[in-house]
């Protein structure tokens, strides 16, 4: 009597797993119903999977049917595989079920267009209503918007929700209509900045009023997928940071392409997922929220891509020699979040440690900085008399060889570009 | 150097560190005598658990440390390493001796010591709260239970009792032999009269369990499954947010 609705979680489950989004912080949704759940503060993973992704939230589709036919997804309309729909009830007695058992932080929901984008949308909006409202849940709710949804649907799904969004999928436009010609990149903008501007609205009014309720708490974010069209790292970052800028979007989301298509304008079937660019491109990604990072300083025409062998801080310093050494006892925290191997607790640790006293090799191995790493960077107290200036390769060199990076391994599948 | 042994409470330590300032002691080592081989040359001062002690020392950390820092020094003691509370009597020495703020002095060896300690325990108490995995009884109890390093189940309650406000639940360490109880309305320390083992599967015995928690079981299993992507697979970036010792807490490894 399992059968049908092990199946049918089977399938929607599977076709859900290429949104990679997982995350489940930055809301504040409290219990103060004494309901269920609770969605304030920061994330957890109750598990990963054995691809070491996070498993925060139940993440499946309410259906794979789909009008679409976009060459890059698996539940695409041509494409021969088995179908399945949920009714609202199931998603809901699923969600609660592992909710209660400590599984998951939430749920995050998304689906094909069956009919059209209100039905479509309808639909979503009728499950998290009912999660909310009769279920008393207050944990993390990530729903995807549909594109082409009315703007009363949108609005009633962010009183309930924490978190929207909506998938870019391809870097630039072109790309996008080479794989999905029904679509467009228009209309992923369209809704964004329409709760993006209601989030602003509410947020003034809570200013004003204190009883203003939630609306999508926890911000919208986007995802796209590198790998699948031929757009450079300069291309997917720039385009990433002016949806950061534009929508002031939470995060933007890189997914390696997986094969899963004939399609000959998609690489086959089999060929490895592009993970160490993905890698790269979270890492610059985080250069530019958290270590002040602008983006034309690491990609610009003169360096459009990426580098598979170091991340791209020790690029960025490599580059800009000049700017080196920075002296730890004295430089701006800004500088030493630069420094490649200092991360940012770390910088804090230095800049609060350092008012006691001078720090040494010794203090700075035990702050627990890549020292191997930064030592080429830095000056400290006691730092060795350097006779001669070293050059980018030879420093690069230097590091390569005394650390084991983890893609060493497997870095042959991925051929470099010089 | 003088030999302090205490009873490994919290009071235990402050009260130790409240004799440091008494005696005018200048070195101390400080041992649990739990864990003390006692030396016939050397019997040690024996510190006396005392509360009004303990609490004039905890008052005179408080005056000089942060929210943040008290609950680190409580998360270290948390720890149960020898090493730790020789560091906890150190750092809370140096601390009262020197003007505010000088718990900021992450270059000081004992300050370094107690914040990596705290971290230590707070990464395995949000590690409980991601892996317990509660099974619901036939009585409509949700339990679990645990075998964490170090002993985390009183930092717990707050996270678990927001979370679950309308559900009774145990959570329980067996390697402790404690847990606590959540009855709707608060959480208390409970002891049981025949814990149940920790079995490969974590499962209390099925006549126990509520009808649906096979299915639901199997559904987390069967969700597990379906939501890797092979053509990703990493075991080693997996086993370091996963690490063996945690899986038998975790239904999913089990399918």
């Amino acid at each position: 009597m399992y059968e049908r609705i092990r199946e049918k979680l089977g399938i929607l489950a599977d076709a859900a797993k290429y949104d990679v989004s997982c995350s489940s912080s930055g809301s504040n949704r409290k219990n103060e119903n004494k309901g269920i759940g609770d969605a304030e503060g920061s994330g957890i993973c109750h598990t990963y999977t054995e691809d070491g992704r996070c498993v925060s939230l139940l993440k499946i589709l309410l259906t794979n049917h789909c009008i679409y036919d976009c060459a890059f997804c698996v539940s695409r309309r041509s494409n021969d595989i088995k179908r399945a729909a949920f009714t609202v009830e199931e998603v809901v007695e699923l969600t609660m079920n592992f909710y209660r058992r400590n599984y998951i932080e939430g749920l995050f929901l998304s689906s094909g267009i069956f009919k059209d984008a209100d039905y479509t949308m309808e639909r979503l909006v009728r499950i998290v209503k009912k999660l909310r409202q009769e279920e008393r849940f207050n944990g993390y709710i990530h729903l995807k918007t549909i594109p082409g949804a009315s703007d009363e649907l949108l609005h009633e799904a962010g009183m309930y929700a924490d978190r929207m969004s909506i998938n870019l999928e391809m870097p630039t436009e072109t790309g996008l209509k080479l794989l999905a010609p029904e679509k467009s990149h228009a209309e992923v903008k369209k809704p964004l900045k329409y709760i993006q501007s209601n989030i602003t609205q509410f947020e003034s009014e809570k200013a004003l009023i204190k009883s203003v309720p939630k609306f999508v708490p926890a911000g919208q974010s986007t995802q796209i997928v590198v790998g699948a069209t031929p757009e450079s790292d300069k291309e997917i970052l720039y385009t990433a940071n002016a949806f950061y800028q534009n929508f002031s979007l939470k995060r933007v989301y890189y997914s390696g392409y997986i094969p899963i298509s004939n399609d000959a304008r998609l690489p086959v079937i089999g060929s490895q997922p592009p993970l160490i660019r993905e890698n790269r491109l979270y890492q610059a990604d985080w250069l530019m929220r958290f270590y002040g990072f602008n983006v034309r300083e690491i990609l610009n025409d003169v360096h459009p891509n990426l580098e598979a062998d170091v991340d791209p801080k020790l690029s960025w310093a490599l580059r800009n020699l000049d700017q080196f050494p920075v002296d730890i006892n004295t430089a701006d925290y800004y500088m030493i979040l630069r420094v490649p191997g200092i991360g940012v607790s770390s910088a804090l640790k230095i800049v609060q440690a350092r008012k006691f006293g001078r720090l040494y090799q010794s203090h700075l191995r035990k702050l627990g900085i890549a020292f191997g790493k930064a030592r080429h960077f830095i000056r400290y107290a006691d730092s060795p008399v350097q006779l001669k200036e070293y050059e980018a390769g030879h420093i690069k060199g230097l590091i390569l060889s005394e650390s084991k990076s983890k893609y060493q391994k497997n870095a042959l599948n991925q051929l470099s570009l010089f | 150097m003088e030999l302090y042994l205490f009873d490994g409470s919290l009071e235990g330590l402050l009260s130790a560190v409240f004799a440091c300032y008494e005696r005018k002691s200048q070195v101390v080592k400080l041992v649990n005598e739990a864990s003390h081989i006692p030396d016939v040359f050397d019997p040690g001062y024996r510190v006396i658990s005392d509360r009004e002690k303990g609490k004039r020392v905890w008052k005179g950390l408080c005056k000089k440390l942060g929210k943040e820092w008290q609950f680190r020094f409580y998360k270290a003691f948390l720890s149960e390493q020898p090493e730790v509370y020789q560091h906890l009597l150190n750092f809370a020495r140096y601390v009262i001796d020197q003007p505010p703020g000088a718990s900021e002095n992450f270059a000081h060896a004992d300050v370094l010591a107690v914040s990596q300690a705290a971290q230590k325990v707070h990464r395995e108490k949000h590690r409980m709260e991601a892996f317990v995995r509660f099974q619901k009884t036939g009585d409509g109890i949700y339990y679990a239970h645990i075998e964490p390093d170090f002993d985390v189940l009183p930092l717990l309650p707050e996270h678990f009792q927001n979370r679950y406000a309308d559900q009774r639940w145990i959570i329980y360490d067996l390697k402790r032999k404690y847990g606590i109880y959540y009855d709707l309305e608060k959480t208390e320390e409970i002891e049981l009269e025949t814990a149940p083992q920790m079995s490969i599967v974590n499962a209390l015995p099925a006549d126990l369990l509520d009808e649906k928690e096979e299915l639901y079981t199997l559904l987390w299993q069967d969700y597990f499954k379906s939501t890797n992507i092979q053509a990703r697979k990493n075991m080693r970036l997996h086993v370091r947010h996963v690490p063996r010792r945690y899986w038998k807490y975790l239904s999913e490894k089990q399918g």
